[in-house]
């Protein structure tokens, strides 16, 4: 009998994850941000946490709110992005990052200021830039007779609700057509202040790309000729593409079962 | 409603409009009773909509223009009428399931979504090399037929706008063929979701390169019909060229890619700069010409339509010659089942049935979590460039690990390529504003997304 009883309260203690798991759930979130801030090189880098952290799931399933029988209720795993490069990058990425610093020196900007962080993926580069900078950072990288990108790709948006101070990331596409070279450029912006100076008067081109980030994201692009939106009714409220906005839809009945909407939907992550 | 019981002053007008601004409706009809009263009215200044329902805006498309007689003073275009927000409902969906969204942005090209996306999630995962030769030359025929099909629409649409019905039943004949080969291939003549991550969704049917071949001849047909009809015409050539200029400081400036660039004499394409799918091993030619107008944009179209013909029977050759799986190896990316169709029309193969019914429960656990799980995709982001049919087209695809994107953004190429339309039609006449648009050739599908 009390073996039974053991068992039972042992079975009980492991379907109510509660504050056990929540504790386990800091304890990794901690333990991988101290790992990420392995990767960032000291200096004066604004003082602002490189955070590559973007999300913690907990669950195998990825389920919230039914009780998750399979035993892994208390498996936590971060989600991390590709942390800061070291050099050498590889490639023509180490000269172009080069040339820019050097730009940036000359025009009197501190270079370890305005370039966050590089980021090599999956053979492409990333630069993050210091949002008050990024025009002269896109005027320093069309103009240069080295650098040469010409043309630019637009502009997309990615929210990041748990990058907490930089919620709101903007992501520039460049290529050059001299060089046959793409690179990307990214700028985060915090929820609370979503302000990017706008980079139209070097890429006229991205006057509709910015207008449709604002649309989706709320990122205000200061600067910009007319910032309207461009897919949602100018007087709709909220920015459609950032995480905490609903998908939106309809229960469905069908032969008497109804199926949730998309969002509502149990779902794997 | 007939012009006669509409075409009247009205006195309603929207809140915050200049007051004492007369306001005219006209849903067709003779305008000759607005064109007295505007007349007596003596206003210089003409605000004119145009859409979001107008044949001649390519769907729904508005265009507001400031006239001054038949000058055109002032154009905004209004855009957002076929918001369909699918790249919010790709996120909540698995990667797989993301082609079947992304195929309906630009409907009438819909293969150059497919295979972006599918080589931008290829690149996340890291299985760009392991993805067989025969899927990406089933993506490279798709693709190129595609092409021709677009280019035939845009020329053909083009004209009718220009009340040449001919131009738009002789494309839409070629364009017929090219979506009979796409049907036998993928089942479907739009929205195909063939392209799968990690390959194709299915092996081409037996015959169907006999069968493209069979049907090319009538596709060059086509295009050359068309192209006779138009080249040397004089009406055409009076109504495309010098209409819609733009130099190639501008076009480079305002994103503009496509045909309106290498028709200013840029050979801007992406399948010679930084191939994929193996592009590099075709021969073929990037039409150019000096000088970027509506003619000219035509003309690199029909071009390009006889270089795609080129790389299709490259492609078809290759097909011959290259048997092999279209999928890649690795069973925890690729779909499990191979489609059939049985009696009761088309399913999962009977051999496939067989094996997860009744002799492997791995099988059957295998893909249950594979179709209804999906599987996951390393964090980090990639952005994979294609050469669309109608510019550049970009895939920017964010990964959180999980088995959703976390993102996926379309750079399409139409909603670039409409923001260059003002500076091409502003100081010209209000006939020439459709003739631009015809040559910029958008699709509203791909712009609103």
């Amino acid at each position: 009998m009390s073996e039974r009883d053991d068992e039972k309260q042992s079975a009980a203690g492991a379907a109510k994850p509660g504050a056990s798991s929540a504790e386990v759930g800091q304890r990794a979130t901690a333990s991988a941000l101290e790992a990420g801030s392995q990767n960032i090189p000291a200096g004066p880098r604004g003082g602002r946490t490189q955070l590559e952290v973007i999300a913690t799931h907990r669950g195998l399933f990825g389920v919230e709110g039914t009780g998750d029988t399979s035993g892994f209720g208390g498996l936590v795993s971060t989600i991390a992005l590709p942390p800061a490069s070291e050099r050498p990058y590889g490639g023509w990425f180490d000269e172009v990052v080069d040339i820019l610093v050097e730009i940036l020196t000359e025009q009197g900007l501190d270079p370890e200021a305005v370039l966050e962080k590089v980021v090599v993926d999956r053979g492409e580069l990333t630069i993050f830039v210091a949002r008050e900078h990024i025009d002269t950072v896109c005027r320093a990288l069309r103009d240069d007779q080295d650098l040469r990108f010409e043309l630019c790709l637009g502009v997309s948006g990615v929210h990041y609700p748990q990058d907490s101070g930089r919620e709101l990331h903007a992501v520039y596409q460049l290529m050059s057509v001299t060089h046959v070279r793409q690179l990307r450029l990214e700028v985060a912006c915090p929820d609370s202040d979503p302000h990017i100076p706008t980079v139209v008067d070097t890429y006229p081109g991205n006057d509709w790309h910015e207008r449709e980030t604002w649309d989706m994201f709320g990122i205000v692009f200061d600067g910009h000729p007319s910032l309207a939106r461009t897919l949602m009714p100018d007087d709709w409220v909220g920015h459609p593409q950032r995480k905490d906005y609903p998908l939106g839809g309809i229960p469905v009945e069908y032969k008497g079962a109804v199926v949730p909407p998309p969002d509502n939907r149990r779902s794997y992550r | 409603m007939s012009a006669s019981t509409n075409a009247r002053p009205t006195a309603a007008r929207p809140a915050g409009e200049a007051p004492g601004a007369p306001e005219f409706v006209a849903e067709g009809g003779d305008w000759a009773e607005i064109a007295a009263e505007a007349e007596r009215l003596g206003e210089e200044r003409i605000v004119v909509n145009m859409g979001p329902v107008h044949p001649s805006t390519h769907g729904v498309l508005r265009l507001v223009l400031e006239i001054d007689g038949e000058t055109v003073r002032e154009l905004r275009v209004g855009t957002g009428y076929l918001h369909t927000g699918i790249e919010k409902n790709m996120e909540y969906r698995t990667w797989t399931q993301g082609v079947t969204f992304c195929t309906r942005m630009d409907y009438v090209a819909p293969f150059f979504q497919e295979v972006a996306y599918c080589l931008g999630v290829e690149k996340l995962l890291g299985v760009t090399d392991e993805v067989p030769v025969r899927a990406s030359l089933i993506r490279v025929l798709l693709m190129e037929l595609n092409r021709i099909a677009s280019h035939l629409v845009a020329i053909g649409t083009g004209g009718n706008e220009l009340g040449a019905t001919t131009m738009m039943t002789v494309a839409f004949r070629g364009r017929e063929d090219i979506l009979r080969i796409f049907e036998r291939i993928t089942g479907l003549r739009m929205n195909h979701a063939f392209i799968r991550p990690g390959g194709v969704a299915q092996d081409l049917p037996p015959g169907t390169t006999d069968y493209v071949r069979e049907l090319l001849p009538n596709i060059r047909l086509s295009v050359k019909e068309l192209q006779d009809l138009t080249v040397e015409n004089p009406i055409f050539k009076r109504r495309q060229q010098k209409v819609g200029y733009v130099s190639l400081a501008a076009s480079m400036a305002l994103g503009l890619t496509g045909p309106s660039v290498r028709a200013a004499g840029l050979p801007l394409d992406m399948r010679k700069l930084q191939p994929y799918c193996g592009y590099e091993t075709y021969d073929f030619e990037v039409p150019t010409r000096d000088y970027s107008d509506s003619y000219n944009r035509t003309m690199v179209r029909f071009d390009e339509c006889y270089e795609s013909i080129k790389i299709v029977l490259q492609a078809l050759d290759r097909l011959d010659a290259t048997p092999g799986p279209v999928m890649v190896a690795d069973k925890k990316i690729a779909w499990p089942a191979q489609l059939s169709i049985g009696s009761d029309g088309q399913g999962n193969s009977l051999e496939h049935i067989k094996e997860i019914m009744s002799t492997s429960m791995e099988s059957l656990i295998h893909h249950f979590k594979l179709v209804t799980e999906g599987f996951r995709v390393p964090a980090g982001q990639v952005f994979q460039t294609v050469e669309h049919a109608k510019g550049v087209m970009g895939v920017h695809v964010v990964s959180d690990g999980g088995t959703r994107p976390y993102r996926a953004h379309f750079r399409d190429p139409s909603y670039s390529n409409l923001q260059s339309t003002a500076m091409m039609t502003e100081g010209g006449q209000l006939a020439d504003v459709v003739v631009t648009l015809a040559s910029l050739d958008p699709v509203l599908g791909g712009v609103d997304r």
